[in-house]
């Protein structure tokens, strides 16, 4: 899916715990200690529907949080524990009703059968506003959680050593996605039947087996959950390399990429294109979304001042895989639409404080970009495949 | 002086994928979509139960070779359902039933404690095990594990899971934003386990939760099950309900308690229970009758058959007689991914006996299913049910019941409006929540609470 000059921009914002600047916590505005609560969620996700967004994401993982390379620190300066993603993101699900709801789940370790249930339930739970962001999981600490199987230390992701381990999680989590999706259509639509006469509650002819066998895992089907409301809930994933990049153009309705100008931009989305055409998925819709961190005040000054605040908090400048964006959220609605005519469809935003530059989305960047004319009004939609201009796909298994 | 009255706990168990669940009743509604989960908890809570209750099977049922079609099939993922529930209630316990055999201590641990952080404290685990390599084709695992081990790994699960649990004491997160201090402990959530199941180790990351640990159920009935509900669960979800056999279970499950340092008031008994309400006991008595036909189609009886003869019995008349031929003992069982058909160890001798069943009554196959079948146990107008759920209390065949309804979603509704406000009246019921925790409501104590007392005594 290219966009075209007048397509309107597709945005969502990626929540993690205060806010993605480690010292965001000690931010007056910040409510570290309701973390752990429901409210404090929800509240953040109505104030992400307030601005009509497409979706929002909630990052996870099977370990404390660190600030080191794959291994665990024993900070006690930043923000560590979290929620499971995707309870958090049902227990929001009744209270929302036009946004997209993405967790995070890891795919290294956990069961494609349990996270494909689980995602067509959130799709049942918010009627048909569901998706999932994949992400694997190189750190052997997280895998002597489960003690099922060792991973091999790497240093960095692009050593030649980790090539291999990193090549091997990849495409375990390519098979993941693969059984994700068989899963969801192992049921047609149609298969409830409720025939009173032959006292037959389905059609068995259109629940099917999946049969999928692959290195790591093998599973039956089908799923004992029905096909979901989206047929398909939005799969997507963060790329930063040749490798993940395959696994979005194979697996993904949406992938995040890390550009730090346009022309990176436009060569990580023909990289994409490439990849996806050689998977033979050159006309399936596929978004790529660029990432950014997001320092937004409405004067350029203030919103610098308070990023070097929380360095001094902190005790390092900040540092992230994405561009870290601190101005206006006119100059921010600048570079979106700089990125989006080099091929970029949307943006998924990490709030550097989320108690200060959500709203600032929100309240700022949102109606900044309506006036240009690149973003919805109104949500225009009831569904998150909808809201990105998605169809609700065929299932593969109906004949008819 | 005489024993004071007993409060009765109750519960409601969303209806199952079995032939309880009638969903050819023109008021049943959607088995999966949300709408009807909402309506059953609202119904749960507006009528101030403990708590609602969900089951879990992780294959679709298959008998010769074929997806079971007669019952209703399909249901949504527990802890998601549940997590989505809490948004629309606010005093209900949620109780889950989550496999050991088919997860991880870190994971199910991790999704517990979210869902009781999420909840405000009201998650319960209603632990279960198998075995059989059928469900296991769905899962990394494999069907790997036998028959004997099951219990096994089902106790180093939960002691697992409570190690997790417990490595957070909650009073580690300070978040002072003005010291920077969000953590007063550097080994906040560490932990070891080595064990003959699971072998881990690391930092367990979901901070303390409401209620410390979730509620935990037992539901197995085996002597294996009992003895592992009396050494760890808080409650039994069990399956006697005459007032005799209650009473013989509730009497063996409490005696055994003694022996791990816990009083019988730990230990809650919670049997499953059908109720049939109607104006009146005849009308009630009719109804139960014409449910019980609905229950049990032709198709449905001749398929009930099938799990004591094991073989394909499709070409008999459901109203004629029983077959003549036995039961095929030889091979591998046609029914798969339901536990029922190992409750006829000698499906022979069982053959012999309902046959001589149906030859003294003159029943045709559907009779003798309907018949010996899973019994009806609550009938009668509002009046009579209050009073029998009451006399099984006081009298110790149960603390409470976990209710399943026959109707999705609405079969709750006049059991709301008209026996609790009788058991209400006894002096029996909550007429409101009285605690925001599932363990308030159960009358059970915080485990910190539990570990302060051993540590003070």
């Amino acid at each position: 899916m290219s966009p075209t000059p007048a397509s309107p921009l597709h945005l969502a914002v990626a929540l993690e715990g205060t806010g993605w600047h480690p010292a965001s916590w000690r931010d007056p505005v910040s409510r570290p200690r309701d973390l752990f609560t429901a409210a404090y969620w929800a509240g953040l996700v109505a104030e992400a529907e307030r601005g009509l967004l497409d979706f929002v994401t909630l990052e996870d993982g099977l370990g404390l949080q660190t600030s080191r390379f794959l291994e665990p620190d024993d900070r006690t300066d930043q923000v560590r524990g979290r929620l499971d993603a995707v309870l958090t993101a049902a227990r929001i699900g009744p209270l929302t009703r036009h946004i997209g709801l993405v967790p995070t789940a890891v795919v290294t370790h956990t069961e494609p059968f349990h996270l494909s249930k689980a995602i067509a339930t959130l799709d049942y739970v918010s009627t048909g506003r569901a998706g999932v962001r994949v992400q694997i999981t190189a750190r052997p600490d997280e895998a002597a959680h489960f003690g099922r199987r060792g991973i091999p230390r790497i240093d960095a992701y692009d050593a030649p050593a980790a090539r291999e381990t990193v090549t091997d999680l990849f495409d375990e989590a390519a098979d993941y996605v693969e059984v994700l999706r068989r899963l969801w259509d192992s049921w047609e639509d149609d298969a409830e039947i409720r025939d009173v006469v032959t006292g037959r509650f389905i059609d068995r002819d259109k629940l099917h087996h999946i049969h999928f066998e692959g290195r790591h895992f093998s599973v039956k089907g089908p799923s004992i959950t029905p096909r979901p409301p989206q047929g398909q809930p939005l799969v997507t994933a963060l790329a930063h390399d040749t490798i993940p990049y395959r696994l979005v153009a194979r697996a993904a309705d949406v992938g995040y990429v890390t550009p730090h100008d346009a022309d990176q931009a436009r060569d990580i989305v023909a990289t994409v294109r490439e990849e996806q055409e050689a998977a033979g998925r050159a006309a399936d819709p596929l978004h790529v979304f660029g990432d950014l961190t997001v320092f937004l005040d409405d004067d350029p000054a203030r919103a610098a001042a308070r990023r070097a605040r929380l360095d001094d908090l902190a005790g390092e400048p900040f540092t992230s895989d994405t561009r870290v964006f601190t101005g206006t959220p006119a100059q921010l609605a600048d570079l979106l639409l700089e990125f989006r005519s080099a091929g970029l469809t949307g943006f998924r935003l990490r709030p550097a404080v989320l108690g200060h530059d959500l709203p600032a989305i929100t309240r700022g960047l949102v109606p900044e970009l309506q006036h240009r004319g690149a973003f919805r009004g109104a949500y225009e939609a009831g569904t998150l495949r909808g809201l990105l201009g998605l169809p609700r796909p065929a299932n593969r298994y109906a004949t008819a | 002086m005489s024993k004071p009255l007993k409060q009765i706990h109750l519960a409601a168990h969303f209806p199952g994928v079995n032939n309880t669940t009638v969903w050819s009743d023109p008021a049943s509604g959607s088995h999966i979509e949300f709408s009807s989960f909402a309506h059953f908890a609202r119904t749960a809570e507006r009528a101030k139960f403990d708590f609602l209750f969900l089951a879990e099977g992780l294959r679709l049922r298959e008998q010769g070779g074929k997806i079971y079609d007669l019952d209703v099939v399909g249901r949504p993922d527990t802890f998601t359902v549940l997590s989505a529930l809490a948004a629309v209630t606010e005093h209900l316990g949620l109780t889950g039933t989550i496999n050991s055999t088919f997860n991880e201590p870190y994971e199910v641990a991790r999704q517990f404690a979210s869902l009781d952080h999420l909840s405000g404290g009201r998650a319960a685990w209603n632990v279960v095990t198998s075995w059989d390599a059928f469900t296991g084709e769905n899962f990394r695992r494999g069907g790997f594990l036998p028959q004997e081990e099951r219990y096994s790994r089902a106790k180093e699960f939960l002691a697992t899971a409570h190690e997790l649990f417990d490595s957070w004491h909650g009073d580690e997160i300070t978040a002072d934003q003005d010291t920077g201090v969000f953590l007063r402990d550097a080994k906040a959530g560490a932990f070891v386990h080595q064990g003959q199941h699971f072998d881990i180790h690391g930092r367990f990351n979901v901070p303390r939760s409401p209620q410390g640990r979730p509620v935990i159920f037992q539901a197995g009935d085996s002597d294996e099950g009992r003895e592992f509900a009396a050494s760890d669960a808080d409650a039994i979800f069990s399956r006697h309900t005459t007032l005799e056999a209650g009473q013989a279970f509730y009497t063996d499950v409490k005696r055994r308690l003694a022996k791990y340092g816990r009083r019988p008031d730990q230990l809650l008994i919670l049997p499953a229970a059908t109720f049939t309400l109607a104006d009146t006991d005849a009308e009630a008595r009719d109804l139960a009758k014409e449910v019980r036909r609905q229950q049990v189609s032709g198709a449905t009886a001749l398929r009930h058959l099938e799990f004591v003869w094991n073989r394909d019995l499709s070409g008999y008349d459901p109203d004629g007689p029983l077959p003549d031929i036995d039961p095929d003992v030889s091979s591998r069982h046609i029914a798969e991914g339901r536990a029922q058909v190992r409750m006829y160890r000698d499906p022979l001798a069982t053959a012999r006996e309902w046959r001589e069943l149906a030859a003294a009554h003159n029943w045709s196959i559907r009779d003798l299913v309907i018949e010996t079948g899973n019994r009806q146990n609550f009938i009668g107008s509002a009046e009579t049910i209050a009073r029998t759920i009451d006399e099984y209390v006081q009298s110790d065949a149960a603390d409470g019941f976990i209710l399943v309804p026959h109707v999705t979603p609405t079969g709750l509704d006049a059991f709301a409006d008209q026996v609790v406000p009788l058991l209400q009246e006894r002096g029996v019921f909550r007429t409101d929540y009285e605690g925001p925790t599932l363990r308030h409501h159960l009358g059970l104590a915080h485990p910190d609470d539990l570990r302060d007392r051993r540590a003070a005594s």
